[in-house]
């Protein structure tokens, strides 16, 4: 008889959502959480009106596996760097996922900056479940 | 209706229509169809257009007096660059102009503030100052067009300076005429463009109702929205019953503010989505006439029959567009664009095919109007009113849409303790706008991730998606340029005046008696900022943060 | 390279945030990197107070609570906060949502502030635990605690089983109601009334709120009958209050420190601070046995498709059969 505790053999993914900047739009980051609850996973659910500084403090805090930043206002080109700067100044290899409006020709430029993937609005829910569970496998 | 009062109600809308035509109040053209076939202004039963509860249309005459305004929504960069796209929508033939701020400007931010990095100039043009203001008209007479401005979070001071610039100009605020968007209730529930929580924001919006009603007495002072409501996921039915609740809500907190029904009715307008169910759009918009006469006249006691009247804007819907094979968008916006026209619209915008990705190309833009203008010209929605009224599946989808909306109204007075107002504070406070809205989208994304509805090109009929065409790339120096801008005011202005009128500011806001509108307009024109501004009076209303309800 | 569990808890004691919220996955998680950290933490203790604070949805107990550790931070103290979260049913997962509430950085005017002036903040779903909350809690606490972090705040939402064991590892427990919904009615019938120690009716602004604070006096009143506040010594406050997002009323949340505080002293002079202690201490002990005992039992049982299981024999025989298989002699329980 094993006085140990049982492992956990659950996996269970904790990934935040937020939103970088003043964009006020989080029909889809709305709809991410549910399909991101629904695969199983813990949302921390920021949401709007972030800073890089409240989601890196939440990253540490929360532990998370992920963080997907959702980008409807063509500011990706400075927020998702300015995240991933942030990131790697707090010593943090957390993948990043961008999601929302980015134009075709932003997508390597991103990835090469260090962004895990990026998901378009068309994405379907196994799209976006396995993107992320990709993501974080590739982390490890 | 019975016999009588049906050849009644005919009887005095042909006399309505007569005395127009009568004045040269019809626009002079045949009115017929393509092949020369002349037809009536209206088929059908009463009650008609012009008539109580105006389900067919506000005015006897409808378009054939005049058609809705063709009203291009434009917006980005710096206010020159903005001030060039204006000028080209007026030489086009656009009736009236539509500005888009950026989103700090939207959220009260000045263009040097942390928040608006990456942002300044993209989505909508950057103004932070009075001088942005004058740049923006810059040799287009205000007093001769009419301009929307899309804000709501700043509206007061966003409206102030556009008083102010009036002022400077030499145009007589009495020649103003346009509206201000300024719905901040739709902003706690589907926007999120707010910035003070929901009860002083209610005190600002009321303030600005008796300014608008006693100095710019030709300009709409409130747009009580349902588009963005819709755009967040919502279906038809609470996409206007939440737009109507937030108006009723309007209405009873300026009545609790001392104005009077008919002083300020009149001048409240309503912006509607129109979505790709050309059906439902109709019966909406047929219904929304229909509500909102039976409840001003019934519940708030308007005489007037201008304060029963819904007049509507209208805006196809941005989120229909598909960033897969995009021109097929022009085929979705042209037939969103014929259910406003027969849902008997006052104006209308209609989306670029490129705005799924980016803001619109010059090209896309002008594509949008054009399809207006063919809807207007070529198809003979225009020529006869209300055509689809009595065809059994539009008069079920009105009563439909109706009934749906009454439920909710139901569930708002009750919350409210027979108060729509303190119902509507409730919803926002209890997350019931917010989740309703969120059920709503979730459960289509699951039907088109289903297949069960089909989205052409997202889910189904997916060849063809291989070119993308050039898209507008906001260029960074924007930023530079406008931070440049705001620095040359900053050094140029007296700063003791500026000190002295932002502590004013905060006076008036501390006490609910004064109006804010002429201190803001004093502050403006002392080149205070935007945000300057907008933190004074955060210092007495506070921030809103929502409460965190998925 | 990794980081060793023993490295991670040295990282976690000098108030180390990162390391902090690795323990606590690891705590999580169980098994024997959670055991270590339990042998590591566990006579370590700066015993900060715990405070558990619960409350229905929508009853504003996370505005609440970030109000309160607002205070906190602000006087000089080093607040934290597990809030737990129910996870779906279905699929497990969950929507975690009460930290931007209690996070007084969203929208902050200003950016690149110091982060260690800030609450702590854990999400904390009620699934994916090895043992559920009875073991990841107390184990929680333990972290929060070495690292120096005081007061520790555990925030449940909801008004039913999961909050009464909460309630068990706090020292003091508030419970938020408010006046619609027949929360106070709610509270008596899940047994939380015998856990409160703090009552807050929020929202006290709206119609009701003194017929719900009639209602709590009445149900108080009517538990001292059973001679139960006698023994504590301690009739539970009842505080009105309206937290709202925009609420500048400094004095209400310092009225509810101020009741929290007045019972933290009680406890303390009355000695029932070392009994709760002891029997949290107690009930974990229980937890584990049971976690533990449950672990071996699966396997005994027997299996849906046994032909034992077509109603023929009886559930007391069955149940003998695998009990006294549990028992064999050796074993500790064996008479």
């Amino acid at each position: 008889m094993s006085d140990a505790s049982a492992p956990d053999t659950t996996v269970r993914h904790r990934v935040i959502l937020a939103k970088l900047g003043l964009d006020g739009h989080d029909r889809g980051i709305r709809v991410v959480a549910r399909i991101l609850r629904d695969a199983g996973m813990e949302v921390i659910y920021l949401g709007l009106r972030q800073t890089t500084d409240s989601i890196v403090a939440a990253a540490e805090e929360e532990d998370v596996d992920a963080i997907g930043l959702s980008m409807h206002n063509a500011g990706h080109m400075t927020l998702a760097p300015d995240m991933l700067a942030a990131l790697e100044a707090a010593e943090l290899s957390i993948p990043l996922i961008v999601g929302g409006i980015v134009p075709d020709e932003d997508l390597q430029p991103l990835l090469d900056r260090g962004v895990a993937c990026v998901l378009g609005p068309g994405a379907s829910a196994e799209e976006v479940a396995n993107s992320v569970r990709s993501a974080i496998a590739g982390a490890r | 209706m019975t016999e009588s009062t049906e050849s009644a109600a005919r009887a005095q809308w042909q006399a309505a229509y007569n005395a127009a035509a009568d004045t040269g109040a019809l626009r002079d053209i045949p009115f017929d169809t393509m092949s020369g076939l002349p037809v009536e202004p209206v088929y059908g039963d009463g009650p008609y257009p012009g008539q109580y509860p105006y389900t067919r249309g506000i005015h006897p005459t409808m378009y054939r007096s005049r058609l809705w305004t063709m009203r291009m929504f434009a917006g980005f960069g710096t206010a020159a660059d903005t001030n060039a796209r204006f000028k080209e929508i007026l030489t086009n033939g656009g009736s009236g102009l539509s500005t888009a701020f950026d989103m700090p400007t939207l959220m009260g931010r000045d263009s040097d503030s942390p928040w608006s990095r990456g942002e300044v100039g993209r989505g909508g043009v950057a103004v932070d100052t009075l001088d942005d203001m004058l740049r923006l008209f810059q040799d287009i007479n205000v007093g001769d067009v009419s301009t929307s401005m899309t804000i709501n979070g700043p509206a007061a001071v966003m409206l102030a300076m556009y008083t102010a610039m009036a002022d400077e100009t030499g145009v007589d605020r009495s020649r103003l005429t346009g509206t201000i968007q300024n719905d901040i209730l739709k902003e706690y529930q589907a926007q999120k463009e707010y910035i003070y929580p929901p009860r002083p924001s209610m005190r600002i919006v009321t303030d600005m109702m008796k300014f608008t009603a006693a100095e710019i007495p030709r300009w709409n002072s409130i747009s009580i929205s349902g588009y963005h409501i819709r755009e967040a996921g919502s279906s038809a039915a609470h996409e206007l019953a939440f737009t109507l609740a937030n108006g009723f809500a309007y209405v009873e907190a300026a009545v609790a503010a001392g104005m009077q029904v008919d002083d300020f009715a009149p001048r409240l307008s309503f912006f509607f989505n129109s979505h790709s169910d050309f059906f439902e759009e109709i019966g909406k918009f047929r219904a929304a006439r229909r509500i909102w006469a039976t409840w001003m006249k019934e519940r708030y006691g308007a005489q007037n029959p201008k304060s029963m009247m819904c007049r509507f804007h209208t805006q196809t819907a941005g989120v229909s567009l598909t960033a897969q094979q995009p021109e097929i968008n022009i085929a979705r916006v042209a037939v969103q664009a014929m259910a406003a026209a027969m849902g008997g619209t006052q104006s209308l915008h209609t989306d670029s095919y490129d705005e799924a990705l980016a803001l619109p190309t010059e090209k896309a833009a002008r594509i949008a109007l054009r399809t207006q203008q063919i809807v207007a010209h070529e198809t003979g929605a225009a020529t006869v009113m209300d055509p689809l009224g009595g065809a059994p599946y539009v008069e079920w989808m009105t009563d439909e849409i109706e009934r749906q909306a009454e439920e909710v109204f139901a569930h708002l007075d009750d919350l409210g303790n027979g108060s729509i107002l303190e119902g509507v504070y409730a919803g926002i406070d209890n997350g019931y706008f917010i989740s309703e809205i969120a059920e709503a989208a979730y459960r289509f994304e699951r039907e088109v991730n289903s297949g069960q509805r089909i989205i052409v090109g997202v889910n189904e009929f997916t060849d063809g998606d291989d070119e993308r065409g050039a898209i507008l790339r906001i260029d960074p120096v924007v930023e530079e340029q406008q931070l440049a801008n705001l620095t040359a005011v900053k050094s140029a202005r007296d700063d003791n005046a500026v000190t002295e009128n932002l502590l004013a500011v905060t006076a008036a806001a501390g006490d609910p008696l004064v109006n804010l509108m002429p201190v803001i307009i004093n502050a403006v024109k002392a080149r205070c900022t935007i945000e300057e501004v907008g933190d004074a009076m955060e210092k007495e209303f506070g921030r809103y943060v929502e409460p965190a309800i998925i | 390279m990794t980081t060793s569990v023993a490295e991670w808890h040295q990282r976690a004691t000098t108030g180390n945030r990162r390391a902090v919220g690795r323990l606590l996955s690891l705590v999580e998680r169980g098994g024997s990197e959670a055991d270590a950290i339990t042998d590591l933490t566990f006579n370590t203790l700066n015993n900060a107070p715990v405070i558990g604070i619960t409350g229905a949805p929508g009853s504003g107990k996370s505005t609440l609570t970030g109000a309160l550790v607002s205070l906190l931070a602000s006087q000089g103290l080093k607040p934290a906060v597990l809030a737990v979260d129910p996870s779906s049913p279905l699929t497990g997962g969950a929507i975690l949502g009460d930290r931007i509430r209690m996070d007084d950085r969203v929208y902050a005017a200003t950016h690149n502030s110091d982060q260690s002036t800030h609450p702590f903040i854990r999400s904390m779903a009620t699934r994916g635990h090895a043992g559920g909350l009875a073991l990841a809690v107390p184990a929680a606490i333990r972290v929060f605690d070495v690292a120096g972090f005081s007061p520790i705040i555990i925030e449940t939402v909801g008004i039913g089983q999961v909050e009464v064991d909460v309630a068990a590892v706090a020292d003091t427990t508030m419970v938020v109601v408010t006046p619609e919904g027949g929360d106070s009615v709610q509270a008596n019938k899940s047994g939380l009334l015998e856990v409160a120690d703090v009552f807050v009716v929020n929202k006290a602004d709206r119609p009701g709120a003194d017929q719900t604070k009639r209602d709590l006096d009445l149900m108080l009143d009517l538990s001292h009958v059973s001679g139960h506040d006698e023994i504590v010594g301690w009739r539970p406050t009842i505080l009105m209050t309206q937290a709202t997002a925009a609420d500048d009323d400094e004095s209400q949340i310092t009225g509810v420190w101020s009741a929290i505080q007045t019972h933290q002293e009680h406890l303390t002079q009355s000695g029932q601070l070392a009994v709760r202690r002891r029997e949290r201490l107690r009930a974990e002990v229980r937890s584990r046995v049971e976690q533990s005992l449950l672990a071996d039992l699966t396997g005994v049982l027997p299996a849906v498709d046994s032909p034992e299981l077509d109603g023929t024999h009886s559930p007391l025989a069955l149940a003998r059969r695998v009990t006294d298989r549990f028992r064999s002699p050796g074993s500790p329980q064996s008479k």
